[in-house]
């Protein structure tokens, strides 16, 4: 048997499909839900493009199948704004210039999603470290750090 | 890149699994994390005819103290062993090494049985366990069996398990009192296999000298090298820096490592000695062995 259905929660919203076993979850969520947010890059786990949150954890949706997600909630970068309102996390990018071809960002973002979740007040030390499994062509890292930062400040602020 | 077809089997318990690894023996391979394995099968490196998921196997989740070793389970994520007390505690060695591996989005999924099973030879648990002559406990439908580290890895990306076996629990021995521990590596960027990764364990007596001394060293061979020269030549010893000198050009003279992309044989043997030094130093600071 070459397919199996699955039921899982993406962005609030639940998805009742039949997929293909070997199908990865990144896959799943471009084709299949036409999520087209998670992106990939590398397709072996090294570049975090794919990043996405699982049951509350940031993971790579290129080393995930669909059929492991049968059952779980999952956070992509299509769910982080609320209708026209940003999240805090992409207005700082946006007013950092944390992104210029945009490809990596939404790893970045749900990396960070996680990341400040549990580290509210990093250094930038730690913040480098934590992205440190999110590659970036263009940018050279510095305003996506910047970007971090201000993240960070912006959640302090709001309480969230 | 996307992996070829196979069967997919998720059974919800260890005996289901092994079961089914009995039937299907080479032809399946079980799928721990993923982290390792699923690159593998994106690349079509791998191309197991049935997939044995154990995601869903709640049984092989644990972490806790059996009998003076700090038991793991072989499905527990390598981020919760990261974030708990009691490894901190019982195994500051596990726990240093812990956040070197990968990146934390990695180790949200890698398992630390997974890791211990794939044998990666620049893999920071397999030179982990080796250094605290660790045990492994392996499973197949009808047997259980406990393997010592210096017998579990093999070869390249091989361990002793059999087809038909699971790597069910990791047990890392508690170290004795007056004990301390080191992991350092270097790596290109943080988070990278190690070029080179040292363990140190040492034990001090009342007395202040060196009552046993371990070196595990990852990224220098086909499987982690215990530098059993250099522990010889600083059991008895007071932990000076020229004791620890000397046991370091043992590690360096000792290894054979292989030249690749990312580091030549000559850069490993070097830096493998100077890891040595400073983590003996740090372990015997930790064991409160400091400058007397």
């Amino acid at each position: 048997m070459s397919e199996r259905a699955i039921r899982l929660k993406v962005n609030g919203r639940e998805y009742q499909r039949t997929v293909e076993v070997r199908k990865t979850l990144a896959d799943f969520l471009r084709e299949d839900l036409e999520l087209t947010g998670t992106h990939l890059g590398c397709e072996h786990g090294v570049c975090g493009a794919c990043t996405i949150v699982m049951d509350g954890e940031a993971v790579r949706s290129c080393l995930l199948f669909a059929v492991q997600a049968d059952g779980a909630e999952l956070l992509t970068v299509e769910g982080l704004a609320e209708g026209e309102a940003l999240h805090p996390i992409q207005e700082a990018f946006w007013e950092h210039h944390g992104l210029q071809c945009g490809f990596c960002t939404p790893g970045f973002l749900m990396t960070l999603y996680c990341f400040l979740r549990d580290r509210p007040r990093p250094s930038e030390a730690e913040i480098r470290e934590a992205l440190a499994g999110n590659l970036c062509r263009c940018t050279g890292y510095q305003n996506i750090v910047l970007a971090a930062k201000a993240a960070a400040e912006k959640l302090a602020a709001t309480g969230r | 890149m996307k992996p070829p077809p196979f069967e997919y089997h998720a059974p919800p318990s260890l005996e289901e699994a092994l079961t089914l690894l009995r039937e299907h023996g080479d032809e399946a391979k079980a799928l721990a994390g993923g982290q390792s394995l699923v690159p593998l099968l994106n690349f079509r490196l791998a191309r197991p005819r049935h997939l044995i998921d154990l995601n869903r196997i709640p049984s092989l989740d644990y972490i806790r103290e059996d009998d003076g070793a700090l038991a793991v389970g072989a499905m527990t994520r390598q981020r919760a062993v990261e974030r708990s007390p009691l490894v901190r505690e019982r195994c500051p060695l596990l726990a240093e090494a812990m956040p070197l591996v990968g990146h934390f989005q990695i180790r949200n999924r890698g398992t630390v049985g997974g890791s211990l099973a794939h044998a990666d030879p620049a893999a920071e648990l397999p030179a982990v366990v080796t250094a605290l002559r660790g045990t492994l406990v392996a499973r197949r439908a009808g047997r259980q069996r406990v393997i010592p580290a210096e017998r579990f890895f093999v070869a390249y990306l091989t361990t002793a398990l059999e087809p038909d076996e699971l790597l069910v629990e990791a047990r890392f021995p508690a170290p004795p009192p007056r004990s301390g521990s080191a992991f350092l590596e270097v790596s290109r960027r943080h988070g990278d296999f190690a070029l080179v990764g040292v363990a140190a364990v040492v034990t001090l007596d009342e007395g202040g000298v060196l009552t046993h001394a371990a070196l595990a060293l990852t990224g220098v061979g086909p499987t982690p090298v215990l530098a059993e020269e250099a522990a010889r030549v600083l059991v008895g010893d007071r932990p000076t820096p020229q004791a620890f000198e000397a046991a370091a050009r043992k590690v360096s003279e000792g290894l054979r490592p292989d030249a690749d992309l990312h580091a030549s044989a000559e850069y490993r043997r070097h830096v493998a000695g100077v890891l040595a030094r400073r983590a003996l130093a740090r372990a015997v600071e930790q064991a409160g062995g400091g400058a007397r």
